[in-house]
């Protein structure tokens, strides 16, 4: 328990950190929020009188504070460009990236754990080899490389679905789901080959442990030893590999939504740092920031679970 | 009033309107095009109606829905579909009555009426009255971005229950291409958030970053719209561009580079038409050594515009030599795209005459969102670099270049388009006053001042004329910046589509598209 709160601490500093640093970022970067909604037709005056309508005037500590203030109660305040409330322009786009990265993650788990464990009990068979030379090309493509060549082949040669036609959450939801099968495919293979290396790797160091040898003298099934005993040991490494690779998925989405045209908020950072849109970045950096640092909490109570040897401090 | 424009991923920019006088379309269709009238029986066939279509565009109305105070150009191509003024320009820009059904104006360029047309409605079903027309001019001066010319009404009179009467307190000849601004029911209260208008399409939603979603207006007063919905969907990415347009995702895009048009072939038919604006290396004149008019015409002689157009857009664009497009006709001087031929031996000259025999170093700075500048920013380079002018790129983003470039003014050279806000002749020539807030460049002639007040004040056309061609040549003479292009414009429309015409101000006209 004590721990918890230790934890939510950290989480909340780490936050305020997060927002703190990414707020010092556009006071450092040039450009201008009024500047930039009015364009190049506006007088000198009009572009002061709209930094004082938006508050862009106060000195920075001061809007830092007032900020926060608002934050803390709930208000994420308004957008500059569309003049609407930041979180009913999230609410609408956060579904989206929360399940393609969902897709992706499960995509991870479901190939990553059956080869590693696999490849990792038949070290040197050709499948082995043939895997780990698949490993070494697949880690070396960059997401939207990998992504491109999908609406290339998938879409446009196979007609397995149609690039960019991609289908809201709201209208249809299978249809929503199948579309973003594809970006997931992209985003999850690189580091489906990474996560295959790590838990072969573990796989192999296992293998040899006492535990293991006894486990087969019990007479368990190859299976079962390597479901049942190896595959929770072998996992604790890859554990922290797999939270890290939720933030990089989070990360290579706001590339690959571009790719596949997903209006999520990848597309939405990019478009409001462009525009200078303080409120929606702040808001999208800390859900995101926010997300990394509470999963990486579920994975460290995670290991109390798998390894009940570990307790946490 | 005028500006810069630009696809900013964002289009930034404003821009419309048009010369009475001016006249001739800018756009033809592609030789590609024409061989394939072949199909005749496709084409003529009669349009069908309804049916939707899903076009691309490259950024999001980000400034707002409320016409009087929107200013990007992207968003103004796709409000000219759902607002109109009194009047509104056609494809050729031959200003016509549209909310009024019919104008005059008085000698003095002082006082001009408007007839309403009878049973004009807006989108939420209520008629315009003439009280909806002096609320929305009105309007224009307290909230418009392109005030000046509506503070100059000195008053709006009501002549009967049809007719107004606008008089000025000073002449403006131009005065009739500020009324295409949007007439808007006064009773909405956020003009913003309800896009209420009377053109051919009524907006129904939109959807941040995704989409916007408009739908026919079945009581237009004119020649209703074709389809029955039009989806503008946002895509930036250049790749995705390419692919959505192959997949059908997406049946049409404006402005592509000639790579992406050879790529989209396949599935759509390919208009070509210009942009109309100035492309040129924009010089800071107040800087050393670009305050020195033989090094700017030395610039101007080491490069080759034709080179440029082949290495960039496979030889498309028109080369121009001065702050004007083509497609002003009247006012533009075809001989003086050949003004500075280049000559690298003379721009060796040049130099050494004004004591750079070296060369010197140059930085360009340009936006990097839009790659047709950084492509011939490129080339310049390497041109540049032959008569000994060591040039290097610096690429800013759109907002840092409108602060550092634009607003401030701290640059050397800078490549992009600047179109006419407003277009007439004057908003293209407006910005070289000395005293312009928006003369970036910091070109100073006092020569061009008085020549500019002299254009300004008189309502005698031939004068007028005669005056803007005057100062069309100064700028070349000064060599006030290095003129390269009008660029090609280039569209892609599915080939179940037709109907896309362009026009010689920045609009898309969603109306006249029919499915085949």
């Amino acid at each position: 328990m004590k721990y918890i709160i230790k934890k939510i601490g950290t989480l909340i500093l780490t936050l305020f950190i997060i927002s703190f640093l990414s707020f010092l970022a556009f006071q450092i970067i040039p450009g201008d929020a009024a500047l930039s909604r009015l364009g190049t037709d506006a007088t000198p005056e009009q572009v002061e009188a709209l930094r004082e309508e938006m508050g862009l005037n106060a000195p920075m500590l001061v809007r830092y504070g007032n900020w926060l203030k608002d934050f803390v109660s709930g208000d994420f305040g308004t957008s500059y460009s569309y003049n609407m409330p930041v979180s009913e322009m999230l609410a609408g786009k956060l579904p989206i990236t929360l399940v393609l990265t969902a897709l992706s993650f499960l995509l991870i788990l479901a190939i990553s754990i059956p080869l590693g464990l696999f490849t990792g009990s038949r070290e040197g068979s050709r499948l082995d080899r043939a895997t780990m030379m698949a490993n070494q090309v697949l880690m070396s493509i960059p997401g939207f490389f990998l992504g491109i060549l999908i609406t290339a082949v998938l879409g446009l040669g196979m007609k397995l679905f149609i690039p960019g036609a991609y289908v809201s959450y709201r209208e249809d939801f299978g249809g929503f789901l199948y579309y973003l099968i594809f970006p997931a495919i992209a985003i999850a293979l690189p580091k489906c080959a990474m996560g295959v290396k790590m838990l072969r790797s573990s796989v192999i160091g296992q293998l040899h442990m006492d535990y293991v040898r006894t486990a087969y003298s019990k007479g368990n099934s190859q299976h079962r030893v390597m479901y049942h005993h190896i595959l929770k040991n072998a996992m604790i490494p890859v554990l922290t590999f797999w939270a890290l690779t939720i933030s990089d998925i989070v990360a290579n989405s706001i590339i690959i939504e571009q790719v596949f045209t997903i209006p999520g908020l990848g597309s939405m950072l990019i478009q409001s740092i462009s525009n200078r849109d303080y409120p929606v970045v702040q808001a999208i950096i800390v859900m995101v920031a926010g997300l990394v640092v509470v999963i990486n909490f579920l994975v460290d109570l995670l290991y109390t679970k798998i390894d009940p040897r570990v307790t946490i401090e | 009033m005028k500006r810069v424009q630009f696809v900013k991923t964002l289009l930034l920019v404003v821009g419309v309107t048009f010369a009475l006088a001016l006249g001739g379309c800018s756009g033809e269709k592609e030789d590609s095009q024409s061989s394939e009238e072949g199909n005749v029986s496709q084409k003529a066939g009669e349009p069908e109606e309804g049916g939707s279509i899903v076009v691309g565009i490259p950024q999001d109305i980000e400034d707002s829905l409320d016409p009087h105070a929107a200013v990007a150009a992207g968003t103004e191509e796709i409000l000219f579909n759902i607002y109109e003024g009194l009047l509104k320009y056609d494809e050729n820009g031959n200003l016509i009555d549209a909310v009024a059904s019919a104008h005059t104006a008085s000698d003095d360029g002082k006082t001009y009426t408007f007839t309403l047309r009878d049973g004009v409605k807006f989108h939420d079903g209520s008629t315009v009255t003439l009280d909806d027309v002096i609320y929305s001019i009105e309007r224009s001066a307290d909230v418009g971005v392109s005030t000046s010319a509506f503070l100059n009404v000195a008053e709006i009179n009501k002549l009967d229950d049809k007719t107004i009467e606008v008089v000025l307190a000073e002449p403006d000849t131009e005065f009739l291409c500020y009324m295409t601004t949007a007439i808007i029911p006064a009773s909405n209260e956020d003009p913003a958030k309800n896009a209420i208008g009377t053109g051919p399409y009524k907006f129904v939603s939109r959807s941040p970053q995704e989409n916007i979603i408009l739908e026919k207006n079945e009581e237009y007063w004119g020649e209703p719209a074709h389809l029955d919905q039009v989806t503008l969907k946002i895509v930036s990415d250049a790749n995705a561009i390419v692919t959505n347009l192959k997949s059908g995702a997406i049946d049409m895009y404006c402005r592509l580079t000639t790579v992406q048009a050879a790529e989209v072939e396949s599935v759509c038919d390919i208009y070509e038409g210009t942009m109309n604006l100035v492309q040129a290396m924009y010089l800071n004149n107040a800087v050393e050594p670009l305050n020195d008019v033989r090094v700017r015409q030395a610039l101007a002689y080491a490069i080759n515009e034709q080179e440029v157009l082949d290495l960039t857009s496979d030889g498309k664009g028109t080369i121009i030599g001065t702050s004007m497009i083509p497609a002003f006709e009247k006012y533009y001087l075809p001989e003086l795209a050949d003004a500075y031929p280049q000559d690298v031996e003379k721009a060796k000259e040049l130099l050494a005459e004004a004591g750079y025999p070296d060369g010197f170093d140059l930085t360009i700075t340009v936006p990097s969102n839009y790659q047709p500048h950084i492509d011939t920013a490129q080339v310049l380079v390497e041109q540049l670099k032959q008569a000994g002018v060591n040039a290097e790129i610096q690429l800013i983003e759109w907002d840092s270049w409108l602060s550092d470039v634009y607003s401030d003014r701290n640059y050397q050279a800078t490549v992009v388009g600047v179109d006419a806000s407003v277009l007439t002749p004057k908003a293209l020539l407006e910005r070289f006053n000395s005293a312009a807030g928006n003369n970036f460049v910091n070109y100073q002639n006092d020569e061009y001042d008085e020549l500019f007040a002299k254009a300004t004040s008189t309502t005698n056309d031939e004068e007028v004329t005669e005056s803007y061609l005057e100062l069309e040549r100064l700028l070349s003479e000064d060599c006030a910046n290095v003129y390269i292009q009008d660029m090609a414009n280039l569209v892609a429309l599915n080939k179940d589509f037709g109907g896309y015409e362009f026009y010689p101000i920045y609009v898309m006209d969603l109306s006249k598209l029919y499915k085949k």
